[in-house]
This record gives structure tokens, C-alpha cells and sequence, in this order.
């Protein structure tokens, strides 16, 4: 059925869609709409989820690897702060390969405070193990959070469904809820390959002497390379059932495109438009959408971007002393092709700076005009002062 | 214990409080008591925005916002910045909410007190996370409505009373203070300021936006608060000796509780269940107070 929902709104229906036993979670701005709406569905009786309002999101996390190693389906939501709290938790919640399946609101760091849209607090959790989906609108992220669960539970990882602050946990649109029936065929209830059992006793995440650390290692990076053939057949039976896919990347025009412009988030929705405005004036321009950024897919980034001239990435993020993240991975997966195109890497919207069509089409031109990037990392609309010194 | 409110202003008007907001009041008070030569230390908690934002602050005083859950340590560490500087004659505050103090933050305040680090931790309680809106925090007391909650799932957990809390770490003061009551107030926190090592004060800060109520009854229900025995007015020195400075008459606490909103869908029956239980804990104060005055 249609509704009109907000993106925290369209995760809280597909946490309940899920039929998640534990929730665990401490309130942030932009995520409160998340744990608020869950609250009103337990108070309603709408869902039968035990729900932990603990005392911070280190807890929260804890609390998750604590049920999800007793087996139970889990669920819990931060940003920004919340999400560098649970660093440490992080790494324990895939390194134990648990299926815990966070919604992630994507906020600014502090200092100073900031609750608007950037990337680099889920960016900087790249390396934790943690299988990472980013959304673009309401509907995408109901749907991704009932695949992730479903990819989570199939190769033993955590997984993250993204969204931006505001632009889309804030934002309300027409979202198609699915019927339970059908959800329940697409998602099964939770079959833990292990968990806490008292006819069968077994110690979890005890010590590993280096004889076999690097092999339970290697297990992870194996999971994680499944991952990306396994997002393919569960969006196979997702869209047999719901008509909807996504892929981990989506390529608009790319096949006789000069310039692909790389997005991921709210900011490719509105170069879409971009992209239809300039085709109309005869620009050959493509654009390349990604929504898995754990695990990277290489290949299918290589294969649309490989015969492009020049590839012009937007990070709402930023990785100091190095450059934009998804520049950064953009580069290092085209490098080792015979022939590579160029990649032009733009810093925009930080600390939720609207990055609107009129930014990207000055990104187009700037890319278009110039034969090799002036450097590594354009950052787009700093103010100047009259020292010369961009302020913010 | 009481004493006249200074006149020395250490906030500009200005400031982004709701109206009626009670931890405005509580940091007027706060910092008029404290006068110069203090450094404020804001762990993110309403106060984190009602200071205002850059390039701009509503205080007159040094201001370091701090991560929410690091009130305690990042005053340790201030404090021996300062201290190898010497600068021992500044008084260093940590200024947060209760959520960061009873919840989040409550393992750093812990690690300070046990350190018995020499600065005043003032949390200022509105009994819930506002700044996020309107969320449960362990401070929140029985039978509240919050966003988190909501309807049937009312809060059927006692408040957490942080100030045994921190007298069991033998602090050398604690105490309650009340936004009504500003000649107690501003006593408690000069007698803090002429103490070493941690002190923690624990404000009652009245919350309009949050307690559905209306903004010109945020002082009366402050006032009522002590008058129910809800928050009475004592002192714990050296974790031990406990002086009871506000003997109310004992007013019952239904009219208290029919005045917000947060509590509009109590019975009289869950009413009379909070009765028993603020007698029952103004009984144990009472009872302290006598066992080691
Ligand atoms: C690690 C972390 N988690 C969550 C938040 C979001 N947050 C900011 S203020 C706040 C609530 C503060 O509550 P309290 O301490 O009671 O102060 P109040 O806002 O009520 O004044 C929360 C949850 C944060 N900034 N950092
Ligand atoms: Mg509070």
C-alpha cells in the first residue's frame, strides 16, 4: 500500500516488516524519528520487538552482539557521534560475523556541532567490516533495509542501510509499503548458523593465537567478496516478488557517455536532472550511482567507467591528508586497467551545504574544460576572505 | 543556606532558550554565584545550542564544548592544564545535562569523582534528552511520557538518584539546588567554589517544552517540586554528612503531577504509588540526616 512517509519513517515500517526481535538504540538528531516511531509501534502492540533504551550507542551495539549471539534478528539506528562511539563495537559485531543490520543517518562531525548531511561518518567505518548500502530515497531505503537483512543473514556480516540527514530522513514521499505475507516470503524468519546453546556448549570470541587469526581474517574478506554476487540473487528474488531492483551501482547513459559523474546519496537525484538537462543540450554525459560502497564492486565500477575520458566524482566527505573517499576509490579500482580515464574529484556539500543542479552542472563544465585535474580534490563554493583564506 | 544574588550579569541576552526554560535560569544563577575567573566545559546537551553558534556565545566566560560523554575527563584534563599553568585559582565546571551525567557521561563523571578531580560538575535536570527531542533518560522519572515512552509504554522505572550516587564516591560536597529558590542556590554554589576537589551539584531545571506545561509556570513547578518533598534541598559533605536545608509541609504531589502533560495520562491510583514512593525516599533522607548529621 501507499503512504506518505519520511525516510526514518520508511525504516521504521521495514524494521517492523522484518519482524526484528531485539532493538537497541540511544536518540541523535537526525536518527530520533527512527527510535520514535519504533517506540510508538510498541506501544501500539504493532510490533513485539524487545526494545533496550540503553544508556549510549556503545551499549547499544554491545546489547545487539549480546542478542544476535542468542540468536536473535537485531536492529538498531545512530549518526555521526553515535556511530564513532560504537567504533570498537564495530569491529566485534563482524569479526563475531553477526547479522545485525544497522540504519545509519548520515551527519556531520563535530566540532564543531553539525546535525546536517555529510558522509564521512559512515565513510570512516569503511575498514570495520561492516557491509554498507546508501540511499537515495524513501522507497530504496525501506527496500534495502528488508535486503540487507536478508544479506546480512546470508553471508554472516553486519550490514548499514544509508541515508542522508534530512534531504532524507526528514523528507516525506509517496513510499510503496509491501503486505507482510509477502515480506515474510522474501525474508524467513532468522536461522542463526550459530548462537548460544546450552545442549551444545561453545565459547564465542575467545582469544586466537596468531596460528589462526589470519585465516578467521581471510573468512571475513571472503564473506565480503560473496556479498556482491549475493546482493544479485536476493534483489533477483526481491524484484520477483516487489518488481523493484537497484544493483550495488546504477549507470544512467554511461555507454556513449565522455564524462560520468560519480554520486551516491540524495546528491544523485538531483543529477539526474542534471544529467537529462545537459543530454538535451547535446553534452554526452553519464552518470554512475553507487549504493554499495562495502564491499567496493570493482568490477562492475570498472566496466562502466572504463570508457569514459573523465570521470568527475562528488564526495560529500572528506578524508584529510588524502581526498574525497569515493575519489579515492574510484582511483585506486581504475588503476591497474590498460586504459583509464581521468578522475576529477569534487568536495561539496559538507556539513549540509546544499549541493543543488546549478553546483553540478559547474562541476560538469569545470571537468569538461579543463584537460587534467588541477588537483587532487576540488573543493566547490568556499567563501573567501580577504586573507585570501576560505572560511566556512 | 541562603545568600543575595549578585547583580554581575554573565550572560547576554540573546540566547536561544526556549521560553521559560529552566536551565537558563540554572546558568544565570549559576554563573552570577561563580563570578570571575571560571571556565565553562559543555559536554552537547541543550546548553550546547543555547550558547549559540559560531562566531557567537551567549556567556561571558570561556565556553569548551565537549563530546557528550566526556564531561568528567575533559575537566580533568583542563583542570591540569591549568594547574601546570598556574592558574589553580580558576575554577573549572563541567555544565551538563541529565542525560550526559546520568547516562552517557556517567562513566567519565565516575572515573573524575573516584580521582576526586578538583573541579564542580553542575548538571542541570530537565529528566529527559530535550536538545533531541523530548527522549527517556535514566533521569526521567516513573510514570513519564516521553517520545520513547510513548502511550501505555510510560516510563515504569524510578529515577536514578544520581546524588547518592556520586556521595558514594565520598566526594567532599554534593548538593541539590532549585531554580526557585536563588538565595539557596547561589549559598550552595559559593560554598562548592570554596571546596577542593569534585563537587557536583545537581540543579532542578524546569522543562516547558518538554513537560507540556506552560511557560510561565516553569518556576512554580520548580518551587512545588521542593515543596512535595519531589526534590528536596540537602547537602552531603564528604559523602557523609548529610544537612537537609528546605523542611516542606509536606503539600501530596498530585497537583504537581496534574500540571504536565508529560503525566496527563496517570490514574489517581499510579498517583497515590508515586506518593508512597517520595515518602518513602524522603523517609530514608530523613533518616540519614540523623544518622550522620
Ligand atoms: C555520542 C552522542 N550520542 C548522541 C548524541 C545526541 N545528543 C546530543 S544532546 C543529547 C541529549 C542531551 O540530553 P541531556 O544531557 O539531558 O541534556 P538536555 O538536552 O536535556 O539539556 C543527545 C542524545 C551526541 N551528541 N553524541
Ligand atoms: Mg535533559
Amino acid at each position: 500500500m501507499k503512504q506518505v512517509l519520511e525516510g526514518s519513517q520508511a525504516v521504521a515500517e521495514a524494521v517492523k516488516l522484518a519482524r526484528v526481535d531485539v532493538i537497541s538504540a540511544y536518540p541523535i538528531t537526525p536518527q530520533t524519528h527512527i527510535v520514535e516511531r519504533l517506540s510508538d509501534f510498541g506501544a501500539e502492540g504493532k510490533i513485539s520487538a524487545k526494545y533496550l533504551r540503553v544508556e549510549s550507542e556503545h551499549s547499544a551495539l554491545a546489547a545487539l552482539i549480546g542478542a544476535a549471539t542468542g540468536g536473535a534478528r537485531t536492529f538498531t539506528s545512530t549518526s555521526s557521534q553515535g556511530l564513532a562511539l560504537m567504533h570498537e563495537l564495530l569491529h566485534w559485531a563482524s569479526g563475531a560475523r553477526l547479522p545485525i543490520v544497522m540504519a545509519e543517518v548520515n551527519r556531520a562531525l563535530a566540532p564543531g556541532w553539525n546535525i546536517w548531511a555529510d558522509q564521512t561518518d559512515s565513510l570512516a567505518q569503511r575498514d570495520t567490516g561492516w557491509i554498507q548500502l546508501y540511499c537515495e530515497n524513501s522507497q530504496e531505503v525501506l527496500d534495502s533495509t528488508l535486503i540487507a537483512y536478508n544479506l546480512a543473514e546470508t553471508v554472516n556480516l553486519p550490514a548499514m542501510i544509508i541515508l542522508d540527514a534530512f534531504y532524507l530522513s526528514h523528507t516525506y514521499e509517496p513510499v510503496d509499503v509491501p503486505e507482510q505475507d509477502l515480506v515474510d516470503r522474501f525474508l524467513p524468519s532468522l536461522k542463526p548458523k550459530f548462537q548460544i546453546d546450552q545442549d551444545d556448549p561453545q565459547a564465542f570470541s575467545s582469544l586466537v593465537t596468531p596460528n589462526a587469526y589470519m585465516e578467521m581474517r581471510y573468512n571475513i574478506a571472503q564473506a565480503m567478496d560473496e556479498t556482491i554476487s549475493q546482493l544479485d540473487s536476493i534483489e533477483g528474488k526481491f524484484h520477483d516478488i516487489f518488481g523493484r531492483r537497484y544493483g550495488a551501482i546504477e549507470s544512467v547513459q554511461c555507454e556513449d557517455a565522455d564524462i560520468v559523474m560519480v554520486t551516491s546519496g540524495t546528491i544523485t537525484s538531483t543529477c539526474r536532472q542534471v544529467i537529462r538537462d545537459l543530454r538535451a543540450q547535446g553534452e554526452k554525459v553519464g552518470l554512475c550511482k553507487i549504493k554499495m560502497f562495502r564491499p567496493f564492486p570493482i568490477d562492475a565500477i570498472r566496466s562502466t567507467l572504463q570508457n569514459a575520458n573523465k570521470i568527475a566524482v562528488i564526495d560529500r566527505n572528506f578524508s584529510f591528508g588524502a581526498t574525497g573517499i569515493f575519489a579515492q576509490e574510484i582511483r585506486a579500482a581504475l588503476c591497474n586497467l590498460p586504459r583509464r580515464p581521468l578522475v576529477f574529484g569534487y568536495v561539496a556539500g559538507l556539513g549540509g551545504r546544499d549541493v543543488t543542479t546549478g553546483i553540478i552542472e559547474s562541476i560538469y563544465r569545470c571537468t569538461k574544460d579543463t584537460d587534467v585535474p588541477l588537483s587532487e580534490s576540488i573543493w566547490i563554493g568556499l567563501q573567501e576572505v580577504s586573507d585570501g583564506r576560505a572560511r566556512s | 543556606m541562603e545568600e543575595r544574588v549578585p547583580e554581575k550579569e554573565y550572560m547576554y541576552s540573546g540566547h536561544v532558550a526556549c521560553p521559560g526554560c529552566g536551565a537558563a535560569v540554572a546558568m544565570k544563577l549559576f554563573l552570577k554565584a561563580l563570578g570571575d575567573k571560571t571556565v565553562l566545559i559543555i559536554p552537547a546537551c541543550c546548553w550546547s545550542i543555547i550558547a549559540g553558534p559560531y562566531p557567537q556565545s551567549a556567556l561571558k566566560v570561556p565556553v569548551l564544548h565537549a563530546a557528550f560523554e566526556t564531561g568528567g575527563a575533559t575537566a580533568s584534563g583542563v583542570r591540569a592544564a591549568l594547574d601546570i599553568k598556574g592558574q589553580s585559582d580558576t575554577t573549572v565546571v563541567t555544565w551538563a545535562g541529565d542525560g550526559g551525567t546520568f547516562d552517557i557521561g556517567f562513566q567519565s563523571l565516575s572515573g573524575a569523582a573516584e580521582r576526586n578531580d578538583d573541579f564542580i560538575y553542575a548538571c542541570y535536570d530537565n529528566e529527559a534528552y530535550m536538545n533531541t527531542g523530548i527522549q527517556r533518560s535514566s533521569s526521567t522519572p516513573y510514570g513519564a511520557w516521553t517520545t520513547t515512552t510513548p502511550g501505555k509504554e510510560w516510563k515504569k522505572m524510578r529515577k536514578k538518584n544520581i546524588v547518592e550516587a556520586l556521595a558514594a564516591h565520598r566526594i567532599p560536597y554534593a548538593a541539590t539546588l532549585n531554580i526557585a529558590f536563588p538565595e539557596d542556590f547561589v549559598a550552595k554554589v559559593k560554598k562548592a567554589k570554596s571546596k577542593k576537589g569534585t563537587r557536583f551539584l545537581h540543579i532542578y531545571a524546569s522543562c516547558p517544552t518538554g513537560w507540556r506545561l506552560p511557560s510561565e509556570q516553569s518556576i512554580k513547578i520548580a518551587r512545588m517540586a521542593v515543596q512535595t518533598n519531589i526534590f528536596p534541598l540537602y547537602e552531603v559533605d564528604e559523602g557523609l554528612h548529610y544537612t537537609i536545608n528546605y523542611f516542606p509541609k509536606e503539600f501530596p504531589v498530585k497537583e504537581y503531577f496534574r500540571m504536565q502533560g508529560r503525566f496527563k495520562h496517570l490514574s489517581d491510583k499510579d498517583l497515590e504509588e508515586i506518593q508512597k514512593m517520595v515518602d518513602e525516599d524522603w523517609r530514608i533522607l530523613l533518616r540519614k540526616a540523623e544518622m550522620f548529621p
